[in-house]
């Protein structure tokens, strides 16, 4: 009998897929048992994600060796500070969401709770995995989740978005099969570690086959990340998701951009042969380009929740700019940038959905004269939100942009990045103020009766939008774990080592010493 | 401590926004005694201030990015921090007479305070991060004052247009400390002051002044930023009097002073700076006299004046500065009195128009004098805290004259004495035209002196201005002292604050401008008349909302450009990048390795010629849309061939029936589908697909032939090894998929379940129509059950069944397993379902279906948590052996129970899609 | 053998490609099953080719195959089948949602 401490690194997986599995049982209509063990199963990752963090604060790494078998033949599971962190962040944002759902929005269609476990296994399954097929498997569930999840409640522009984000993630699936099959014909492994030892060892002869696995997959992250210019598909899905899927939705493109930052970070570092540093030379121009085009979508869009998708696209231009600067510094500030966007974007998109609910058929137009019932509330949440995404002070987005800005002094295109970091931080001012001027002040006819709506909603949406605020009030130890995840995500050889170090959670089993007494 | 006086406003506006119901003059009194509280604690500062010290109090906040909780109270800050709030204070009692009831509750003083607060921090802060932190913060709260009255778009567009000039300033302002902090190597402003001499010789000076001055001029209103601030009249009065007179605006002049020894003191600096300055100052003053709104005619004689300030930082020399701290400290008083008379103008007649207003003098004697004493020290009448300031100014522009030999530097004075002419003409104007020059004109109500308290904020300025006027040493010497040496971080040189200097040129100076000034206000309609003949207008609030949305109407039309909506387009580009990065990275590699291709022998040929042949017949024949599906499962089948003859007999198996299913959703789906696709594209877009087609076939082909023809070692070896002993099978594939990476089974079995339910979700509640013809244009037949396949499927049930009990048990040494037995009962079933029409199929299988799934998947998990009781992890295998019948001798492995949970997973998810499809079929509908 | 292989890898990912590309739900449904076998046949290739043999250890073959490359393929054939239904399904929900059965009809105003 094993102690569950020794299988912390799993439960953030486990936990998710029994909830899911359980949810099938229990006919998808969203019961209040239904939503219970949805609620729970969501909270118990809490404690986990916290202690994984707890555990890996001080630069512990936890390795599991599903199945016991050692590294590289069988799949295994890694945990170190970023993996812990976007495990939070994820679980942060999941609870915020699905206690927003609860308000109703898990009965405007089948299965809600099932599928939003499932889509938290998906998340969490990509943090956590060390392994290139894995990967790709826990990719598939957290696509084909989303997939459920855009079409939840039915309608014309959802089912539109769905038919085009399916369409195109298949074929990004099979350039990510692509990319893993040149990967393997060139090293005869898919363990991320091993891969990387190989990466480093392989001659000229297989530099072909590397360089091109690489960079497809490369494509496929970006792809999910939703960068210039693959990311047309994301405004009209999470435009068009209903609120707490948005907002939940929020992180997915993080998810890619995770994806870049782990497997191209340890694959293609700087000491990777003929493959080395291969992405870099792609970040930076596809980060601005992908800012630029954000920003368009954002003075295109005439209802609010799009505009916030436009957000959403920015951030992951900003993130990719802040990884093409290839600098600890930098990826600090991303990081530390990113949990903030995360948060403030998805609770903007819970608030989005109050809004909309509040204001009848004009719903999120920015063009139409309604009010919402409770302006004075919503309002100042929307201020601080639009304050908080904009990088205004006091919040954190402020700390996040100055971060930002400081470390790009270095590189050679600091004037790149400082131009479209303000220009769009100006635009954004500049929209933001339009959408809050348009649903706020310049209020139509008289507001509709708000007598015994649900408390959930306000309560989730504000939840993570003092995120901001407490990212900012708790600055000194956010950045201080981020600068520390990044001192550690730029030490390969810790990484390597300590996931072919096979330390199991038990003595090696790999040669079958199993007592067969069951 | 210091904290503490800035916190205290915060602290009253975070009171206040939570007092949603407070009655009455409660929320002014609330905001008043915060503000006093602050002044209290401030006064006890002030004699150490003033002997010379500098306080400062530091807490770290945020070293990575070295922005730290640091405050510092020198003669500039404490000067400001004075003025911020004593004129608060009075601004907080005259609101509360001026506000309406329903405007004047706790919101309002909220956001007050709110604004107060981050005043204070920026004049109080010593780390320059923190500062900037305040900078936006007034730019917000201002934002948030100008827009007070929400339901009027004067007041929206002028709190959009401020947020857009200020924040954009804001934004260079960051940009320029950043590089300030880089070079310096810190944001704490005693280490910045020190690094003047670094800054200026740094080859990005220029480029910092630029952003530093771009973030200063929006700020204070200067050319070419300063058309927001007329706007920002929009906002109640209070908040003009403090807000757009006396304080933010004045946070560009801080800044100059502030960063003074850091920046000034290059020709750069003196051209940049005064020269704005000077544009300003007669740019505001020529508009000022032609305004006709008395708040208008304030706001542009302000940006007059700021320009003044600025000029006088411009010239760089010590006086000038001297000067310009002096004139800051005039301007914010009479300025502010001014605006509350105009704003009691306002508030008692009704309206502040000039052409209206006018004789008031007998309606409000009173409220008369003051207005004219204050417009007086704005003029610069001797006796008067403007005089004295203005006399400086005019000195110093006449000793840059002489100073500085260039032949053009008599623009100085000049200009200088012009802009006091024109300030002379409007003070004139606003009390002439107000107050005397015949009688009221259809005012909305007859005009009478204000409450008594309401003069009271108006009286205390005016007194003041007199008694600076009148004995400049005794009132503002210390205070003038201490805050220029803040300013200029060396030792004053000397200066007389006397009234009277004796005759000099600057006098001369003086006079002329009283003169010419009364000269050209009786004049003034002919200007007024010239004014009119200029064709043209530019107005700056017209020029940025016509940029504004000129660029959102870009963007909009460059969106719709990039992004037509269009899969077809999305799905070009996402294969065109993959595309183009895989070239990128294969380019300049040798295509062929250092393996010997094996010769090809005509069985696979002809296979291979099959398989693609079917390929390329399904594009090209896609629009028959039966045929192209019958192309396709050619292709499967050809597949399928090939696995097996490259040695994947498992694999070989599931492409067949994974084929089988396909093709038969395929069909279902078909029987809703047009039989036909539409020939849309037009040929050059058919060729530049096929063009894409081609490339993308080329590189894919080239990357296998490069990979076949390559060799290297492999993890399997380790599977070949360890299945036996390990894994306790001879299949490896099997024993992979189920032990060495069953946690990918596990996930894929759950995809499977996911795509299952969310197909259900969606078939929930849609009717589609059938075609009353098939895709061959004969009728479907009315026939519910296909009498033949009832006949074939009934027997073929338990058979089939039984094959894939024997699949599955044998798996997991023999190709089959899990997936392939439960594809092999999923066929059966799914014959069966077709046989039998969805309805009752379904009335069979849903139910039972949607219960393998979980239950499938749960079994698979919990077999895996199994290994915790021996404590391994999550999926370890352990196994026994077991004779069978038939089977024969085999092993009991966990993997098997791991195994049988797909095998559920599996079968329930092929159950649940098909019978959904089934129970589409529109011929249940009349049943 | 390797020539061929590659040839028939290319020719299916060629036609893939321009049954994607056309404007119908039906083709591209067409497309992405063929993209699938073409990926599904690269990724069992990535372990090379060896004839007439099984992964099966103890049955006295010489030279066995890799089978990881097969494993990883199997897993993605019932994955890629997963994703196919959805899509399929999907497009009838289109079909009876949007009236048409086309891939980009305009989003609303």
């Amino acid at each position: 009998m094993s102690h569950l401490a020794d299988h912390l690194a799993v439960l953030p997986i486990l936990i998710p897929l029994a909830a899911g599995a359980i949810l099938l049982l229990t006919g998808g209509r969203g019961s209040r048992s239904e939503r219970g063990i949805s609620l729970a199963a969501a909270a118990a990752l809490l404690p986990v994600a916290l202690l994984l963090l707890a555990r890996t604060a001080s630069g512990e790494t936890l390795v599991y060796y599903l199945g016991d078998w050692p590294a590289p033949y069988g799949i295994s599971l890694f945990v170190d500070r970023l993996s812990a962190l976007m495990l939070m962040l994820g679980t942060v944002l999941g609870l915020g969401s699905l206690v927003y759902a609860l308000a109703g929005d898990d009965r405007r269609g089948g299965f809600f709770h099932a599928l939003f476990q499932f889509q938290l296994l998906g998340i969490n399954g990509a943090f956590l995995t060390g392994d290139l097929f894995n990967l790709f498997v826990f990719f598939e569930i957290l696509l084909i989740a989303s997939y459920a999840l855009q079409l939840h409640g039915g309608g014309k522009a959802r089912v539109r978005a769905a038919l085009h984000l399916v369409v195109l993630n298949l074929i990004g699936s099979s350039i990510f099969l692509i990319g893993i099959g040149a990967l393997y014909a060139a090293t005869g492994t898919l363990n991320l570690a091993d891969l990387a030892v190989r990466v480093s060892q392989t001659g000229s002869d297989q530099a072909g086959l590397l360089r091109t696995g690489g960079l497809l997959l490369l494509a496929v992250f970006a792809l999910k990340a939703a960068l210039a210019p693959l990311g047309f598909w994301l405004p009209p899905a999470y435009g068009s998701a209903a609120a707490p899927v948005a907002a939940l939705f929020a992180i997915l493109t993080k998810v890619g951009v995770y994806a870049i930052l782990r497997v191209h970070g340890l694959l293609f570092g700087p000491e990777a042969g003929p493959a080395a540093s291969l992405a870099v030379p792609w970040l930076l121009p596809v980060g601005l380009g992908t800012i630029a085009v954000a920003t368009l979508g954002l003075m295109a869009s005439r209802d609010l929740q799009r505009l916030l998708s436009c957000l959403v696209v920015l951030s992951a231009g900003t993130l990719t700019l802040a990884l093409g600067l290839d600098s600890r510094a930098a990826t600090s500030a991303a990081l530390y940038y990113l949990l903030n966007s995360t948060l403030v974007g998805g609770g903007l998109f819970l608030l989005a959905g109050l809004i909309a609910g509040e204001r009848g058929a004009a719903a999120g137009r920015l063009d139409e004269r309604r009010a919402v019932a409770r302006p004075g509330l919503l309002g100042s949440l929307f201020f601080l939100g639009a304050v908080g995404v904009a990088g205004l002070p006091p919040l954190a987005g402020f700390a996040a942009k100055v971060y930002l800005l400081q470390s790009s002094l270095e590189s050679p295109a600091a004037g790149w990045v400082f131009g479209f970091l303000l220009g769009s931080g100006l635009l954004v001012i500049v929209a933001l103020s339009r959408a809050g001027t348009a649903i706020f002040w310049r209020t139509g006819d008289a507001p509709s009766d708000t007598a015994g709506t649900s408390p959930l909603p306000v309560l989730s949406a504000s939840f993570l939008l003092l995120g901001t605020l407490a990212l900012m009030i708790f600055a000194r130890p956010a950045t201080e774990l981020t600068q520390a995840a990044a001192t550690q995500l730029a030490d390969r050889s810790a990484y390597i080592d300590a996931v072919l170090a096979n330390r199991g959670v038990s003595t090696p089993a790999s040669t079958g010493q199993v007592p067969n007494d069951w | 401590m210091l904290p503490l006086i800035v916190c205290v406003p915060f602290l009253g506006a975070l009171i206040l926004s939570f007092a949603s119901r407070m009655p009455g003059a409660k929320p002014a009194l609330t905001a008043g005694l915060f503000t006093a509280l602050a002044l209290a604690l401030l006064v006890p500062r002030m004699p150490a201030v003033y002997e010379g010290a500098v306080l400062i109090d530091r807490h770290e906040w945020i070293p990575a990015i070295g922005l730290s909780l640091a405050f510092r109270l020198d003669g500039l800050g404490l000067l400001f921090a004075q003025l911020i709030l004593v004129i608060g204070l009075l601004v907080d009692f005259y609101a509360r007479y001026y506000l309406s009831a329903a405007e004047g509750g706790p919101r309002f003083y909220a956001y007050l305070l709110l604004f107060m607060g981050a005043m204070l921090g920026l004049v109080l802060s010593e780390n320059l991060l923190q500062m900037l932190l305040f900078w936006e913060l007034t730019s917000l709260s201002s934002f948030l004052l100008i827009g007070f009255r929400q339901r009027e778009a004067e007041a929206r567009q002028g709190a959009r247009l401020a947020l857009f000039v200020t924040g954009g300033g804001g934004l260079a302002l960051l940009a320029a400390i950043i590089l300030i902090g880089d070079l310096a190597g810190s944001y704490e402003l005693t280490m910045v002051l020190a690094a003047g001499e670094t800054l200026k010789a740094s080859s990005r000076y220029p480029l910092i002044l630029l952003l530093f001055l771009i973030g200063a001029a929006t700020k204070s209103a200067q050319f070419p930023f300063h058309f927001w601030l007329p706007h920002a009249m929009a906002a109640p009065t209070p908040v003009s009097a403090y807000l757009h007179s006396a304080t933010m605006v004045k946070a560009g002049i801080f800044l100059l002073g502030r960063f003074f020894p850091v920046l000034a003191g290059t020709e750069l600096w003196f051209y940049a700076v005064s020269s704005i300055g000077l544009i300003t100052l007669l740019l505001g003053a020529y508009f000022a006299l032609l305004q006709n709104d008395l708040k208008g005619l304030l706001a542009y004689s302000t940006i007059s004046h700021l320009g003044l300030i600025t000029s006088l930082f411009g010239l760089g020399t010590p006086l000038g500065e001297i000067a310009a701290v002096f004139h800051l400290i005039n301007h914010a008083v009479f300025k502010a009195s001014l605006f509350m008379a105009a704003g009691i103008i306002d508030h008692e007649s009704g309206s502040r128009d000039m052409r209206k207003l006018n004789g008031l003098y007998p309606y409000m004697p009173h409220t008369a004098v003051l207005a004219m004493v204050a417009a007086g020290a704005m003029a610069g009448v001797p006796l008067l805290n403007g005089f004295l300031s203005k006399e400086m100014f005019f000195g110093e522009t006449l000793q840059i004259q002489w100073l500085r030999e260039a032949s053009w530097h008599w623009v100085f004075p000049w200009s200088a004495t012009l802009a006091g002419v024109f300030a002379v003409a409007y003070s004139l104007r606003f009390i002439h035209d107000v107050f005397f020059n015949g009688e009221p004109k259809g005012l909305p109500k007859t005009p009478h002196e204000p409450p008594r308290w309401m003069k009271v904020p108006v009286e205390l300025l005016v007194v003041l201005c007199v008694a600076i006027g009148t004995f400049p040493a005794w009132t503002v010497q210390r205070p003038l002292e201490a805050a220029a040496g803040a300013v200029l971080q060396a030792p004053l040189p000397e200066f007389s604050l006397a009234v009277w200097h004796g005759f000099n040129l600057a006098l001369a100076m003086s006079l002329a401008a009283l003169l010419g000034g009364a000269i050209l206000y009786l004049t003034r309609n002919r200007l007024f008349a010239l004014h009119a003949r200029i064709p043209f207008r530019i107005s700056g609030k017209a020029v940025t909302e016509r940029l504004i949305a000129m660029t959102l109407d870009l963007g909009g039309r460059l969106d719709r450009r990039l992004d037509n909506r269009s899969l077809v387009r999305y799905s070009f580009l996402l294969l065109a990048v993959a595309l183009a990065l895989g070239v990128a990275g294969y380019w300049g590699q040798p295509l062929a390795g250092a393996v010997a291709p094996t010769a090809l022998d005509t069985g696979t040929l002809l296979g291979g010629l099959l398989l693609a042949a079917g390929a390329i017949a399904t594009a090209i024949l896609h629009r028959q849309r039966f045929v192209a599906v019958l192309m396709l499962g050619l292709v499967g089948l050809a597949t399928s061939l090939l696995f097996a003859r490259f040695s994947a007999p498992d694999l070989a198996l599931t492409q067949l029936l994974v084929e089988i299913v396909t093709v038969i959703l395929v069909l279902l789906a078909m029987y809703f589908l047009p039989a036909a696709t539409p020939a849309e594209s037009s040929r050059t877009r058919r060729l530049r697909d096929a063009a894409l087609g081609l490339a993308v076939g080329v590189g894919v082909a080239t990357l296998t032939y490069a990979m076949l023809t390559r060799s290297r070692d492999s993890v399997s070896a380790f599977h070949l090894a360890e299945s036996k002993p390990g894994g306790g099978g001879t299949n490896v594939v099997n024993v992979i998929l189920v032990d060495f990476r069953g946690f990918d089974t596990l996930g894929e079995l759950t995809v499977l379940g996911i795509a299952a339910v969310g197909i259900l979700a969606m078939l929930a509640g849609l009717g589609l129509r059938g075609p009353r013809l098939d895709w061959l244009g004969r009728p479907w037949s009315g026939d519910r059950y296909p009498r033949v396949l009832v006949v074939v499927s009934r027997p073929l049930l338990p058979i089939a069944l039984l094959v894939s009990a024997f699949l599955f048990l044998r798996g997991h040494n023999e190709p089959g397993g899990g997936f392939i037995a439960a594809l092999v009962a999923g066929v059966a079933l799914i014959l069966q379902t077709i046989a039998q029409g969805g309805a009752r199929a379904e009335a069979q299988f849903r139910g039972s279906a949607l219960v393998l799934i979980p239950a499938g998947i749960l079994v698979a998990t919990l077999t895996g948590l199994g290994s915790w009781l021996l404590g391994y992890p999550f999926l370890t295998s352990s196994y026994a052996y077991v004779t069978l019948p038939l089977v024969g001798k085999f092993e009991v492995a966990t993997a098997m129970l791991f195994d049988l949970g797909i095998y559920l997973g599996v079968v329930g998810t092929l159950l649940l899609i098909l019978t959904g499809l089934g129970r589409l079929s529109p011929r249940e509908e009349n049943a | 053998m390797e020539a061929l292989v590659s040839f028939l890898v290319g020719a299916m990912s060629a036609s893939a490609v321009y049954l994607l590309l056309r404007a119908r739900t039906f083709p591209v449904v067409l497309g992405l099953s063929l993209l699938g076998y073409a990926v599904n046949v690269f990724l069992f290739a990535s372990g090379g080719l060896t004839p007439d043999q099984a992964p099966l250890v103890g049955h006295g073959m010489d030279r066995l195959p890799d089978p990881l490359p097969q494993a990883l393929v199997l897993t993605a054939i019932v994955i890629g089948f997963g994703m196919t239904a959805f899509l399929v399904v999907l497009a009838l929900r289109a079909l009876g949602d949007l009236g048409d059965d086309g891939v980009d009809s305009e989003e609303p105003p």
